[in-house]
């Protein structure tokens, strides 16, 4: 009976180790905010441990002790010894609680003062399920808008606006940041800033409907230089197409249903319902980290998307073989 | 001991009629599959006398007409493709023709609606064929009919999609029909 039990335990604890996604951890920092919050965190899980372990054993002390009787405690000094341990018991939880109480409103106020007039400054729109990604620049040319993916400088301030289109949805970075809210009507605010290149995993993590569990970006840190080329490519309009396929597909992009919601800049698809799909073979991922960018789940994504994520606003698009080859050769040209 | 009054059967019969009741809770079954791909189901071009426009039999029209949810995603559509553009928010009319009346100069059916958005009408009404799937061409057709009444009252949307002061859209409360 006892092998069994300890099996389940280590069963169990080697399943909770194997829980660590290290691209959407916050216990993994890549900046500031989030190093705040996770020392926060250890603090809190090291402070609470031990005041377990400590009460646990006074416990059961206290049972193992119960039984038996002690000759001459009472009068006086007795009393002296329990009030002792009374007071000092109240003395260090109180302690202990005041600690964690300054502790944890300090690292509130540094989370909350991490505001820079120049940061970089990212529109974030939740939509059922994407989002949307505009970079704001106060010159207008300098502005552009892409989805699901958001590209962001190593070692620079962020400055993330907040908004939501439909209903409540909250963005999440765990390595950089804990979470902000998108609410209709109002715009929120955080900042962030990556100090170590890589990829990290976003979420949504406020239920939004059908698809909120399919509803993940990624921001992407890059070292300066290659975010600086990432984002003038990401000005430029779309490629033209190359060749006669691509031509094709471009065709069937701009008479079919494709251009009823989704914008490709320097053709005259422009609207503003669905993802904008200038760039949408530099980006990973397809709807909103649900497939990976290759030709196949594309194709698939485009002839029905509801067997894929079911209740995503994409309706299926029924095209001929011929059809749909030049169109994802169309599509995988626009880099 | 305490006294009731009520006879002894009323409490099982309570119990029934709750069962009854909680039976009769259904949340409404939403189907994503309504056209299964690779279909395509335009009805053919009409090109001969003017008219009220061919009639296509399709037995999904009664479902998308009395759904409060194809009314509103018909809704949001109408904002979407940019309908509002022409026949205002509303369907208030401008470029376009008011939407919000009773006068249908291509007929008022469902299947006259979508044979104006599939092919479109001249002096302006441009055809939409191949450009809007036909689960959302039957659901803005619900909404459209909406907007001027004709689909049942619980279905009319009570608010627009955005935020906006002052009262809510028409079709809350529709014109008077005109004789």
């Amino acid at each position: 009976m006892r092998l069994p039990r300890a099996l389940l335990a280590l069963t169990a604890a080697a399943a909770l180790a194997a829980c660590g996604h290290r691209d959407l951890s916050a216990l993994d920092p890549a900046g500031p905010q989030a190093g705040r919050i996770a020392a926060l965190t250890w603090y809190l899980v090291i402070v609470g441990s031990a005041v377990f372990v400590v009460t646990t054993g006074f416990l059961l002390y206290a049972l193992w002790r119960g039984g038996r009787r002690v000759e001459n405690y009472s009068g006086e000094a007795a009393e002296r010894h329990i009030h002792r341990w009374i007071y000092g018991a109240v003395g260090v939880t109180t302690l202990i609680l005041l600690v964690t109480l300054i502790y944890d409103f300090t690292t509130g106020r540094a989370l909350a003062s991490f505001a820079e007039p120049d940061a970089l400054t990212i529109r974030v729109t939740g939509h059922q399920w994407w989002w949307q990604v505009q970079y704001i620049d106060p010159v207008p040319s300098n502005r552009f808008e892409t989805a699901n993916e958001i590209h962001v400088p190593v070692g620079r301030r962020v400055r993330i606006e907040v908004q939501a289109a439909d209903v409540i949805h909250s963005f999440w970075v765990p390595n950089l940041h804990g979470k902000v809210d998108l609410i209709p009507g109002y715009t929120n605010t955080t900042y962030f800033r990556a100090d170590r290149a890589g990829v990290y995993h976003g979420r949504c993590a406020e239920f939004c409907g059908y698809q909120h569990a399919r509803m993940d970006f990624l921001v992407i840190a890059d070292p300066p230089a290659q975010f600086a080329a990432w984002y003038r490519n990401q000005l430029r309009s779309a490629p033209a197409p190359a060749d006669s396929v691509q031509q094709a597909g471009q065709q069937v992009f701009l008479s079919t249903r494709c251009a009823m919601c989704h914008t490709v800049r320097g053709t005259e698809a422009g609207s503003r319902v669905g993802p904008d799909l200038t760039h949408l073979a530099s980006r990973t991922t397809l709807a909103a980290g649900t497939l990976p960018n290759i030709r196949g789940s594309l194709g698939g994504w485009v002839l029905d998307p509801q067997s894929i994520k079911p209740g995503a606003y994409m309706p299926p698009n029924p095209l001929e073989p011929d059809e749909l080859h030049a169109l994802l050769s169309y599509l995988e040209s626009l880099k | 001991m305490k006294r009731t009054f009520a006879p002894p059967y009323l409490r099982p019969a309570a119990v029934l009629a709750l069962a009854a009741l909680a039976a009769g809770c259904d949340l409404e079954q939403r189907s994503f599959q309504e056209t299964p791909p690779g279909a395509t189901a335009f009805p053919a071009v009409q090109t001969t006398d003017i008219q009220a426009g061919p009639k296509s039999a399709d037995p999904s029209v009664g479902v998308y007409q009395e759904n409060r949810w194809a009314v509103s995603q018909g809704q949001t559509w109408y904002e979407q493709f940019n309908c509002a553009g022409c026949h205002a928010p509303g369907g208030g009319g401008g470029m376009g023709v008011p939407l919000n009346d009773a006068e249908w100069i291509y007929g008022s059916d469902p299947e006259n609606v979508f044979a104006t958005i599939v092919e479109g009408r001249p002096n302006g009404m441009p055809s939409f064929r191949g450009k809007i799937s036909n689960t959302q061409l039957w659901q803005l057709v619900a909404y459209v009919r909406s907007i001027s009444g004709l689909t049942p009252r619980d279905t009319w949307s009570p608010r627009n999609d955005h935020m906006q002061e002052g009262r809510p859209n028409r079709a809350a409360r529709p014109e008077p029909q005109l004789p």
